[in-house]
């Protein structure tokens, strides 16, 4: 048992670790991302310097270290993604612009499409001069996403697409989208569906921005009025893209579940600092009690990551078990930036960055963290995915399963 | 990144299941439940055959001299198993006890015959329903001899030896005295707990021949390096039965059925189980760490420890609560065996010291540590 690379392992890390020295920059703070350096305005001036750095981080071979060789990757085991991925933290790095593309975008491009089509997209994607986004959840199918509307119809050799997506990230700033759209309504709602990718300058598309609690717009609505996708551009059979989207979705898992936001360290800092009335925080039993807690779910979930990465170096795939960080991070950023503004008492409401600690990062924490436990999963799909794919549990009984989709009960919203 | 067990690790655990679910049964445990007998002899030779006693004992004092990973592993099968023996005190207090403080005369004496299975030691500090410092404990030693009375001592009634925590003749230190309880001065009655698969007793301690461990005044720091490293043995013990109360509870969610299907095809009895998973999983991870700061006698020990305790005994008593919630009615029953698991998993929460106090300890570590 130990916590060391191997050698390939730690000349990687090396190499990594000097490129990252000599082309990016270190944060300057806890919070600051490359997101809080250049906030995307008009002209998009935090897009051009993303796509920048992206153009030479592919030249230097760290874009997709995973990927095929001839897909301008290195073959590497994912543990090297890990290792990248660990070291690059520590600097101002875009993220979010291309991680949907090379992450969830490319790998089901390199299952389901032509080389023709790998040739052209993937390169392109992994210096980020195309940015990808991922066209699946809808206003009425978010955790049940195969209960999607938007209609994909045939006419000739083209595909006649209308319809609404809903949370789709960067889609503004987008190129390419991947979509499944429900191509036979007759057929059972699993078995009706069609995945396809579109260009996103396509006519009949619109997309608009939704504001979220923190005020913030991280997400898109997109529309489609008789949007046109040829059908060479379609990814797997017709009928088949349940599991094409699944493919897609599988991979989402070697994203990390970061937690972004004030963690242990922040809340433990703060409780060191502020007095209550009967004296320092940190001194208060009922205080000490909650940061135990707190500390033992963080170490928790890190050493658990370990173990993952473990996996990794063996040449495992992550399973299913991998669902805990996530489940177990998103509600406590929520509960951390909740019992911190408890700590700062009667003041804990304030937002103004010059009077709250961290530059008010608690108290942005309370209105983005509830997204958290929604995104890439809800915790109670989390579970879900715990108690069948882990524990080997029985399905929900199903009522919709082999009814014909367009005879499933709907309800208002 | 080799954050895992060896393969050979890995093996010893395969055997040491396999030994335990032939000798370790649900009706081994109910005969020393419902019987007379404190402990199962019969497992314990069987086990003193294998050698687990001797895994973490050096070979120069008769052991096998393996190590902590390996005695880990060990735990966990025995916490598994609920093997009713004296392990426990014997291995993780008493033995590390010597090997922390011992003379080289107190380790020879003792030692080779633990190895062996042939001595069982005990720990005895708690005096009464109350939490044990080093400002109310009375038994006191002075010029060789201790007197006074400790309760609980878990596995009391059946040791040979004891390593008893008593103040010193100024009253206000606290030392570690090796005591031989089968000498006179020593009155040893058995004492009822939550979990009769693990024998208590009370000790009253008149006057008998008390050998100090350790140098004078070590005696609180030492008890507190040597309940770091039992807790993270006992966390590993904790860990396998939180895991035995979680297979328990799937198995039968998937066995019963109720409104025409299986009840682990209900959201309410799935998340449940996903909970336990991702509080065992917590729990296995933090072991882990605390099993490789033990093995390396690393710095981050305290804090790895307490971590270990603290999410261990939580994983533990929780899995074990709602295995009997997921087993309803039957759940409640003496005949089902939830109720070992719910037993054990408070007794190891308590035996050395409670969640509130090493959560404390905890914060107390962090802050030295950030300071």
């Amino acid at each position: 048992m130990d916590f060391d690379d191997t050698r390939e392992e730690a000349a990687f890390r090396a190499e990594a670790r000097q490129w990252l020295a000599a082309n990016a920059e270190l944060k300057g703070g806890a919070f600051e991302t490359w997101q809080s350096r250049y906030p995307d305005r008009e002209g998009y001036d935090g897009l051009e310097r993303a796509k920048a750095f992206q153009h030479k981080k592919a030249e230097a071979g760290f874009a997709a270290l995973h990927w095929p060789v001839e897909s301008g990757g290195r073959a590497l085991p994912p543990i090297y993604h890990v290792i990248y991925a660990q070291e690059e933290s520590r600097y101002l790095v875009p993220r979010g612009y291309f991680e949907i593309g090379l992450g969830m975008c490319m790998p089901t491009l390199f299952t389901y499409g032509t080389e023709a089509q790998k040739r052209r997209y993937a390169p392109a994607a992994l210096c980020g001069d195309e940015i990808w986004c991922q066209l699946f959840s809808e206003p009425g199918a978010g955790s049940d996403l195969a209960g999607l509307r938007t209609r994909a119809q045939r006419d000739g050799d083209e595909w006649v697409i209308n319809g609404q997506k809903i949370w789709t990230s960067g889609a503004h700033w987008a190129d390419w989208a991947i979509l499944v759209a429900r191509s036979d309504p007759k057929a059972a709602k699993h078995k009706g569906l069609t995945f396809f990718f579109l260009s996103m300058k396509s006519p009949g598309i619109e997309t608009r921005r939704i504001k979220q609690i923190s005020g913030a717009s991280h997400f898109n609505e997109v529309y489609f009025t008789d949007a046109r996708i040829p059908d060479s551009q379609r990814l797997g059979a017709v009928g088949a893209g349940w599991g094409v989207a699944i493919t897609t979705l599988m991979n989402e898992r070697l994203a990390s579940g970061e937690l972004r936001g004030p963690d242990f360290e922040e809340i433990f800092g703060l409780a060191c600092s502020v007095s209550l009335e009967d004296g320092p925080a940190i001194a208060n039993a009922a205080v000490r009690e909650r940061l135990a807690d707190l500390y033992v779910k963080t170490q928790g979930v890190r050493l658990t990551r370990f173990r993952t990465m473990t996996a990794l170096s063996r040449g495992e795939t992550p399973g299913p078990e991998n669902s805990i960080g996530k489940l177990v991070n998103a509600p406590k950023a929520q509960e951390i930036a909740s019992f911190a503004m408890d700590l700062l008492d009667m003041g804990g409401v304030i937002m103004d960055k010059d009077t709250a600690p961290l530059r008010a990062a608690f108290q942005e924490s309370l209105l983005t963290s509830p997204g958290g436990r929604i995104a890439a999963g809800t915790d109670e799909i989390l579970r879900n995915i715990i108690a069948e794919r882990v524990l080997g549990l029985p399905q929900d009984v199903r009522v919709d399963r082999d009814l014909p989709f367009d005879e499933l009960p709907t309800g208002a919203r | 990144m080799n954050f895992d067990f060896s393969p050979d690790q890995r093996s010893l655990r395969d055997q040491a299941r396999k030994f335990l679910a032939e000798h370790a049964t649900s009706s081994r445990v109910r005969r020393i439940l419902e019987g007379a007998a404190p402990y199962d002899a019969e497992l314990w030779r069987g086990m003193a055959e294998m050698g687990w006693m001797g895994t973490a004992i050096p070979e120069t004092h008769g052991g096998a001299g393996f190590g902590y990973l390996e005695l880990c592993v060990l735990a966990e099968e025995l916490g598994r198993s609920l093997a009713p023996t004296p392990f426990s005190s014997t291995i993780y207090l008493a033995s590390e006890a010597l090997l922390l403080a011992g003379s080289e005369a107190q380790k020879k004496r003792w030692l080779p015959r633990i190895a062996q299975g042939q001595a069982i030691g005990c720990f005895a500090l708690a005096e009464g329903a109350q939490v044990a410092t080093p400002g109310n404990i009375t038994t006191r030693a002075d010029g060789g001899r201790v007197s006074g009375t400790k309760i609980p001592v878990t596995d009391g009634d059946v040791a040979d030896f004891a390593v008893v925590v008593a103040g010193e003749a100024d009253g206000r230190r606290a030392g570690l005295f090796l005591v031989e309880l089968r000498g006179p001065g020593v009155t040893r009655t058995s004492v009822t707990t939550v979990d009769p698969t693990r024998s208590h007793a009370r000790i009253v301690f008149d006057g008998a021949a008390a050998d100090p461990l350790g140098a004078p005044g070590t005696g609180w720091p030492l008890v507190e390096r040597l309940f770091d490293r039992a807790a993270v043995l006992v966390a590993f013990e904790q860990l396998g039965g939180a895991q035995a109360a979680l297979d328990m509870a799937r198995e039968y969610a998937l066995g019963r059925f109720a409104f025409g299907r299986q009840i682990a095809s209900f959201q309410a009895i799935k998340h449940k189980l996903a909970d336990m998973y991702v509080a065992v999983e917590l729990a296995r991870s933090n072991a882990y760490y605390g099993a490789w700061a033990l093995s390396k006698d690393a710095p981050e020990l305290p804090v790895a420890a307490a971590t270990a305790r603290v999410a261990a005994s939580e994983a533990y008593y929780h899995s074990a609560k709602e295995n009997i919630q997921v087993h309803g009615g039957m759940g409640f029953t003496w005949e089902f065996d939830c109720h070992l698991h719910y037993r054990r998993a408070k007794l190891t929460g308590l035996m050395l010291g409670s969640g509130r106090r090493w959560k404390d300890l905890l914060v107390t570590r962090l802050q030295a540590g950030a300071a």
